[in-house]
């Protein structure tokens, strides 16, 4: 599962000769270090861009991570670019904006981030409209341009959300943070002010209790383990022939194992059981559990079609129902995390079956959102792109090396890229965030 | 790290304790000798059940008030066995732990050593079990070596050493083969039963059909689910090795004697005889209390068990016959009867133990005269090892009572919940395993 070319272009000898002769040279992405948590949270001081009160909003929330902020581009290199679009009224306002953004790009340091915070483009009049629905081009484009790790994010506020709420302040420091490092060229649209500030940043999801499934391996055991840092109680399932990975993936996070087949009728009841009887609450979910049966349309079996639509999202329809008919879970309602792909997004040849149900998760997602927010809860997708995995390891090794450059990062994410996603995602500051496709790709070139 | 704050000492109780509960079980598939398990030993397969069970229940760092196993073929290096199996399992290493070995009934008897400190007041939790391996099992060197490699130990010249060295035949050398045979009568246990199997008229048919009713009820219950909460795979085994869930009475039937085969009409086969195997179960057990303050299931209680012994080395009884003494003794200070268990495990060490226990209990002369007890009337055999028993999962000595106590705990707390019974209607569960040396434990559990 190692990247060796990436270690090539970054060390040594062979790093001077990859410079010299302009080749592609992904770079090493900071990660959270699991005993340091956001420390420090950037490489760098901040550079905030833009005014108004959505500024302000975010001046004070930056502060209030004890981050360095500048309003003027200061001397050396940023670790942040944060750029305030909400007041855009006109595409003619976006230069200097851009151009502003574009003279402190060079100074952004290794693994450095851009934010753009804006307004959605939907129901405004039409140059309000052209003007906010330009930074999608906008922003993704620079996200295409940056280099060295460096990622482009944008946070878009929907209207009745103030300048401060949990999720915008949330997302902001999502998007700045090591927990983002594949993160880019996505958009997280903040649509209500739900959402609680945690208590301590380093540790949302102190207290609550979180299930995962298929967590024996790869992405699964990964997102047992960053729920776990973030203080979550996790109860991880997995198919009874798993077991033995399964107990010592939960003996790692101190969690409980559940060997479940998520198939069988009464799954969720049993997850139910199993909360209700160990912890008295639920709190969230994260459809993990998937499986890959690839064939040519042409060529599918029923076999091969059936077991995927069985396992990637009939189960988690079932569990889903069995689960919201449960009306004694966590005081602040479920939430819900599923697995997309994007496969599910884009297409993937010789993955009909996969890439109908991880479009499938994406239709169950939107559904659901609005139904779980009734509650409090919210429900979610992430959608990972290529990911280096037990699972991909297995990709012969030309296509895996096309697939894993054919991002603006040139790698593969690790599996706790898509934990750090989804932990965000369940964590009480991303309350406003609801019915969203987060995807994991370091900006895959293929979709949006 | 500090000991875990609930795990107190528990306060001298007021009146008798309540009864030990079960709150589950884990163990690993066994294995065949030689098979899946080849190159583990007993602690690395003893720390692997315990870690799935600190997994399944959520135990990590929690300090238990003990923790007993054991195993029957044991090196000499393993004289911790246990104690090193918890610090590794993910308990709070502050968690104690001691050996027992009684042969096959060793972890019943860990069970009952446990429940009865919890009885006591004692402790509020702890976990027993057992674990055994016939592929590691300890090479003996012969004892004209043994005794010369001490002395070379103590050895202070050269001199001395080339002399003891010079004085070794290459005789000594040859490994002493191990194996469980009867010191006292030099016959294997297969041989001992063949003669049991003689004297009370046990036949072939009757021997094969227990043994295919344990490949069948164990496939049924791993098919049914029984043993998604009660097993862990390890080393890429998912159920047990030995299972042979298409076998039929015509296979059976095949199969040629193993023991006894001076007799013409020897019976005792590969295929009713349980298999060498390798493997370790482990059982979790508390205080209602304890396991109510951590959301744990109680699944079943421990009432009571009762051990006994045979004369066998004189040949007045068979050397498996212990269960026919333990059995009625328990129930007489019970006050109950075979009619009154839902469910009766009786070890499978060879189907016809199972045949021969059965027919002791049920009959009057063999009852008053050896047992001093009246019989206990036939075995309703819908009720007999339903989730199959050592002929088809294996038996790793030490580990198969913790086996038979996981499951049947398990059985009964399910047939509690399906049947809606009142909450007063006890569902009991009735144990005999039969032990090396002429011995027995049995032991009652109830729902």
């Amino acid at each position: 599962m190692s990247d060796t070319y990436l270690d090539l272009v970054n060390s040594g000898a062979t790093k001077q000769v990859a410079k010299t002769l302009g080749l592609p040279r992904p770079a090493r992405l900071r990660r959270t270090h699991a005993d340091a948590v956001d420390q420090p949270l950037l490489p760098g001081p901040v550079l905030l861009l833009g005014a108004g009160a959505q500024a302000d909003a975010a001046a004070e929330a930056l502060l209030s991570w004890d981050l360095d902020v500048h309003r003027t581009l200061p001397q050396g290199q940023v670790g942040a670019i944060v750029l305030v679009l909400t007041e855009l009224e006109h595409p003619e306002q976006m230069s200097d904006f851009a151009l502003a953004l574009g003279g402190a790009l060079r100074s952004l340091a290794p693994s450095g981030r851009v934010v753009t915070i804006s307004r959605p483009a939907e129901g405004a009049e039409p140059q309000v409209a052209a003007a906010r629905h330009g930074v999608d081009g906008f922003l993704r484009s620079v996200a295409k341009e940056l280099r060295a790790g460096g990622t482009g994010n944008g946070i878009v506020i929907h209207d009745g959300v103030a300048a401060d709420s949990p999720g915008v302040t949330g997302a902001l420091r999502f998007l700045l943070s090591a927990r983002s490092a594949f993160v880019s060229g996505q958009f997280i649209h903040v649509t209500t002010p739900d959402g609680a500030t945690p208590a301590d940043w380093t540790r949302p999801l102190e207290g609550r209790v979180a299930v995962v499934t298929g967590a024996a391996r790869g992405i699964g055991a990964a997102i047992a383990q960053v729920l776990s840092r973030d203080g979550a109680h996790v109860i991880g399932v997995d198919m009874p022939a798993s077991g033995e990975q399964l107990a010592e993936v939960m003996n790692t996070v101190h969690g409980t194992a559940l060997q479940l087949d998520i198939t069988s009728e009464d799954a969720g009841q049993r997850i139910l059981e199993l909360a209700r009887s160990r912890h008295g609450r639920l709190d969230a979910v994260v459809h993990n559990a998937g499986i890959l049966r690839d064939k040519l349309l042409a060529n599918m079996t029923p076999e091969k079609w059936d077991a995927v639509v069985a396992v990637n999202i009939a189960a988690q329809l079932r569990i889903n129902e069995q689960l919201l008919a449960a009306d004694d879970l966590g005081p602040e309602g479920l939430r819900l995390v599923s697995l997309a792909s994007t496969s599910g997004i884009a297409g993937n040849r010789g993955q009909t079956n996969y890439g109908y149900t991880k479009a499938a998760v994406i239709g169950m997602t939107r559904s659901l959102a609005p139904r779980l927010a009734e509650q409090g809860g919210t429900a979610n997708a992430v959608a990972p792109g290529f990911i280096e995995t037990e699972m991909t390891a297995k990709i012969p090794p030309v296509p895996r090396q096309i697939a894993r450059r054919a991002n603006s990062l040139q790698q593969g994410g690790l599996p706790v890229d898509v934990a750090e996603t989804i932990a965000f995602l369940l964590s009480p500051q991303a309350g406003g965030i609801n019915g969203e496709v987060l995807r994991v790709c370091g900006q895959n070139l293929v979709g949006q | 790290m500090a000991s875990t704050p609930e795990n107190t000492t528990p306060a001298v109780p007021e009146q008798a304790s309540p009864r030990a509960a079960v709150i589950g079980s884990n163990r690993i598939p066994f294995g065949k000798a030689g098979g899946a398990y080849r190159s583990a030993s007993n602690l690395d397969m003893l720390t692997a059940a315990l870690s799935g069970l600190v997994a399944r229940f959520g135990l990590q760092d929690e300090r238990l008030g003990d923790v007993s196993a054991g195993a029957v073929l044991k090196h000499s290096r393993d004289f911790n066995l246990t104690r090193e199996a918890v610090l590794g399992s993910g308990l709070d290493p502050h968690t104690p732990a001691f050996d027992v070995q009684r042969a096959c009934g060793t972890s019943v008897e860990t069970v009952w050593a446990i429940a009865n400190k919890i009885t006591l007041g004692q402790i509020s939790s702890g976990i027993a079990g057992g674990v055994d391996t016939t592929s590691d099992a300890p090479i003996v060197v012969s004892d004209r070596l043994r005794k010369t490699l001490l002395r070379l130990s103590r050895a202070k010249t050269i001199q001395q050493r080339l002399a003891l060295l010079t004085a070794l035949r290459p005789g000594d050398l040859a490994p002493v083969a191990p194996n469980v045979n009867e010191p006292r009568t030099g016959l294997s246990m297969g041989e001992h039963q063949a003669i049991t199997t003689r004297h009370w008229g046990i036949t072939r048919e009757a021997q094969d059909e227990i043994a295919l009713a344990s490949h069948r009820n164990l496939a049924a219950a791993y098919d049914d689910g029984l043993f998604d909460d009660l097993i862990t795979p390890y080393r890429g085994l998912l159920r047990d090795e030995s299972l042979r869930a298409d076998t039929t009475a015509e296979k059976l039937a095949k199969l040629t004697p193993v023991f006894g085969k001076q007799a013409p009409d020897a019976s005792i086969t590969a295929g009713n005889a349980t298999p060498l195997s390798d493997g370790a179960a482990t059982v979790l057990l508390g205080t209602d209390t304890w396991a109510e303050e951590r959301g744990l299931p109680v699944l079943a209680h421990v009432v009571d068990a009762e051990s006994a012994a045979v004369d066998f080395a004189r040949g007045e009884e068979g050397l498996l016959m212990a269960g026919a003494y333990a059995v009625p003794r328990l129930l007489a200070r019970q006050g109950l009867g075979l009619a009154d268990f839902d469910f009766i495990e009786i070890h499978e060490a060879f189907a016809s133990t199972v045949l021969t226990t059965m027919a002791a209990w049920a009959d009057e002369e063999f009852m008053s005269s050896k047992v001093g007890l009246p019989a206990l009337g036939e075995v309703d055999r819908s009720r007999l090892n339903v989730a199959g028993s050592s002929l088809a999962a294996g038996h790793p000595f030490a580990a198969t009572g913790a086996r038979i106590v996981g499951t049947l705990a398990a059985l009964l707390h399910q047939k509690k919940l399906n049947d809606g019974a009142a909450p007063s209607t006890p569902v009991r569960g009735l144990i005999s395993v039969c032990a090396a040396g002429g011995q027995a434990v049995a032991m009652i559990l109830e729902a």
